[in-house]
């Protein structure tokens, strides 16, 4: 089943990776992901990330999934 | 049922219910167990509410709480829905050997304090030890008693119209645990709710009979407790997806793990149902405690699908909420 | 090829469907994901009576054949295994009533769930004295970080690791949907996270060999209403086209490091597809070279036996020619809590997402 938020990746050890969303912290793998830099986000699927997305887009993907959170927040 | 007793008996959804009513009520049943409240009201000189609750939680720790604290806020609450002050617990450990006494020694400190929060004095108590691989750990029962202060809580109550009220945010416990449980999983700042839930339902109970019914959405969740209320009657619950209380770090670990907050245990939020005209009245009555401040109305009964619990999707679409079926498994992820 | 609005809303989306001359379409989503987006969001209902959502068998466990399934139910009762899974296949049933790897935990098998194949090599790490036995569950998207897992077993010398590959790849699925008479499917949402690793050119064959519309699609809700009205546009249009209204994520030739990945460790093979039958070059199998992974050989398996009948309708399900509602099974002897078929079981399966999220 695929995971369709991205996660930003916020700590970096060779193909080791840490990626996050709303303090949710994930051990993922970038294998698959050229030259990975810490601040970007990535499309994760059962533990890899797959591809890359711009910033802009990933926000607006993770606002879309914010939908159903309380309107207090 | 089938031949052996598998984890989806336990999970507090269709199967549980299937255990409880093909092989505990048959044999069991009577006028106060019949009614398969979180408790019983019995008669006395005083009328009593008298709940009991078994804790196997795993891992024993977790952020927010432990098994011990656990057992003491679950059978407190229970208490406190029906509508009885809780007073007295009864505790029971049932003990693996090999447990470091420093553990023990935590939960135990811990139940002293949830117990001396809730305002119980525990009474009575039984510990067995059992050998290795018997049991994990520890696993604790409580019984508590409580005297009763508002009667005639019930699903049967329920009129059209009524208002839907949770006391804060949803999936917490649910969450943390399955986390803690596989550590290696995500990493959040995540913690159970695990709280009493006594102050607040006293709270409640001035709204005398336009407060319906109480309950706590443990195993199963809000969605599976709601289609408690809605089985076998002729009214509908209509839940609005779009305002839905859930922290974003829960929303974030169920969206990453295919889970649903709508079926994450919680251990420290009661539902209302209430009268429509004093729904503000209860909200403001549960932000006067601290387990009340993120009180939210978050649905209305209605007549438009009687039997179902609908919820009407921030996308605009609508869907039954069913039980929960069989425990929740985290995906290909 | 075209891109997309994401900013309208679904109302506008709708309003745009539903001004197009269509008198009847059928579309196929062809992901387990879109299957339960679809049903989570309510999106069916929505949208107007003639245009028909058929879910494809896109859902990894339920495309899976029963005898595969009895296979790893056999292969869990052996001394020393430890089955490694992810969790959609615990529950899966085999074809003994009753029968699924949950159950035989109970009954004191080793069956672990894991969340991503590197946590069984973790677990082989953490057991060397133990066989653990990944089940390489997927389609193209969960391919690659498999081969790693291989790749990190070799690294580390273990012994103890083997892959029992039942990865499948969606075209010579769809190939095979196409060639049978009975099949009427007029465009097709195309699985997103296979396109990102395939590339989306990957599906300009159903345009252009078979005249059918094909857009690789998202997962949010926006992204799959948005995808059917340009699938019902093409057709309005009458000219069937490959479409991406997920290039945020797709490529058209896909990620690169992950084909390679795959290709260096994956070779293709005949593979069986629940209700499709044998499937030529739609399975992956570890090369030659990797066969010290391969439980297939570690253990001596035989994948891929001939299915026996069943009153199960999950084939024709998967394939678009039975709505879940309408098998004899559904929700009456097949539910959740006792699936006689995967497509019960698995959270994206069609069955549990129509069971779960019952339309009202």
């Amino acid at each position: 089943m695929c995971l369709a938020v991205p996660l930003k990746i916020v700590e970096l050890h060779g193909a080791d990776a840490v990626a996050e969303w709303e303090g949710v912290r994930r051990k993922i793998r970038v294998d698959f992901i050229p030259d990975p830099q810490v601040g970007q986000y990535v499309i994760v699927h059962a533990g890899f990330a797959i591809e890359r997305l711009d910033e802009k887009q990933a926000l607006a993907d993770q606002q879309a999934f914010s939908e159903v959170e309380n309107a207090l927040l | 049922m089938e031949q052996v007793i598998t984890l989806d008996y336990g999970s507090g959804g269709r199967k549980t219910s299937q255990l409880i009513d093909e092989l505990i009520v048959p044999a069991l049943g009577n006028k106060a167990l019949s009614q398969l409240n979180d408790g019983a009201v019995l008669s006395g000189r005083e009328k009593l509410v008298f709940s009991t609750d078994s804790f196997v939680v795993s891992p024993r720790f977790f952020p927010g709480g432990n098994i011990g604290k656990l057992s003491v806020c679950g059978t407190v609450n229970d208490v406190a829905m029906c509508g009885g002050e809780p007073k007295y617990l009864s505790l029971a450990f049932i003990i693996e050997e090999g447990l470091p006494v420093s553990e023990l020694r935590e939960i135990i400190a811990s139940i002293a304090k949830a117990a001396q929060d809730a305002g119980v004095q525990i009474v009575t108590g039984d510990t067995k030890v059992v050998e290795k691989g018997k049991c994990d750990g520890i696993y604790i029962n409580t019984a508590g008693i409580g005297f009763l202060r508002k009667d005639n809580l019930s699903p049967d109550n329920i009129e059209v119209g009524d208002k839907v009220i949770v006391s804060g945010f949803i999936g917490d416990h649910g969450t943390a645990v399955m986390l803690a449980r596989e550590p290696e999983l995500l990493e959040s700042d995540i913690a159970s709710d695990c709280a009493p839930l006594h102050r607040a339902a006293q709270k409640l109970w001035q709204l005398g009979d336009d407060l319906r019914v109480l309950r706590d959405p443990t195993r199963g969740g809000v969605a599976t407790t709601l289609n408690e209320f809605t089985e076998n009657r002729f009214f509908s619950i209509e839940l609005q997806e779009k305002g839905l209380p859930v922290r974003p770090a829960v929303h974030a670990a169920c969206e990453i793990l295919g889970l649903d907050p709508l079926y994450c245990a919680n251990e420290g939020k009661l539902l209302a149902i209430v009268k429509a005209d004093r729904a503000d009245e209860a909200l403001t009555l549960l932000r006067e405690c601290s387990e009340g401040k993120d009180a939210a109305v978050i649905g209305t009964v209605t007549a438009t699908y009687p039997g179902k619990v609908v919820l009407k999707t921030a996308f605009g679409g609508t869907r039954v909420l069913s039980k929960l079926s069989g425990a929740q498994l985290p995906r290909i992820c | 090829m075209p891109c997309f609005e994401r900013d309208w809303t679904a109302e506008q989306v709708l309003d745009a469907i539903r001004a197009l001359p269509i008198e009847k379409a059928n579309l196929m989503e062809v992901c387990g994901t879109h299957t339960v987006s679809i049903a989570r969001s309510g999106i069916k209902r929505m949208l107007p009576k003639n245009v028909q959502l058929l879910s494809g068998p896109g859902c990894p466990v339920c495309v899976t054949p029963t005898s595969d399934i009895d296979t790893i139910l056999d292969l869990a009762l052996e001394k020393d295994v430890i089955i490694a899974t992810y969790g959609d296949v615990l529950r899966v049933p085999g074809s003994r009533h009753g029968d699924s790897l949950r159950r035989r935990g109970s009954e004191g098998a080793r069956v672990k769930m894991v969340y991503s194949p590197l946590d069984a090599v973790s677990l082989a790490e953490k057991f060397p004295d133990k066989q653990v036995v990944f089940l390489g569950v997927g389609f193209e998207t969960t391919a690659p970080g498999t081969a790693i897992a291989v790749k990190q077993a070799q690294a580390k010398g273990l012994k103890n690791f083997t892959v029992l590959s039942l990865l499948k790849t969606v075209k010579p699925a769809l190939e095979t949907l196409m060639a049978q008479p009975d099949f009427a499917v007029d465009g097709f949402l195309c699985p997103g996270h296979v396109a990102v690793i395939t590339g989306a050119e990957h599906f300009r064959f159903l345009p252009e060999k078979y005249h059918r519309g094909a857009v690789v699609a998202g997962f949010e809700p926006m992204d799959i209403l948005l995808s059917v009205y340009h699938l019902l546009r093409q057709l309005a249009e009458g000219k069937p086209t490959l479409g991406n209204e997920y290039t945020r994520a797709v490529a058209p030739k896909g990620n690169p490091l992950a084909q390679q990945t795959v290709e260096r460790y994956f070779t293709p093979c005949d593979a069986v597809w629940r209700g499709m039958g044998e499937i030529p070059q739609s399975g992956l199998q570890l090369r030659e070279a990797y066969r010290q992974f391969d439980a297939v050989a570690r253990f001596g398996l035989e994948l891929g036996k001939p299915e026996k009948p069943s009153a199960c309708q999950c084939g024709q399900v998967i394939t678009g020619k039975c709505p879940p509602q309408e098998c004899p099974l559904f929700g009456k002897v097949c539910v959740p809590e006792n699936p006689v078929g995967p497509c019960m079981v698995s959270g994206e399966g069609a069955c549990a997402a129509a069971y779960q999220y019952q339309e009202v």
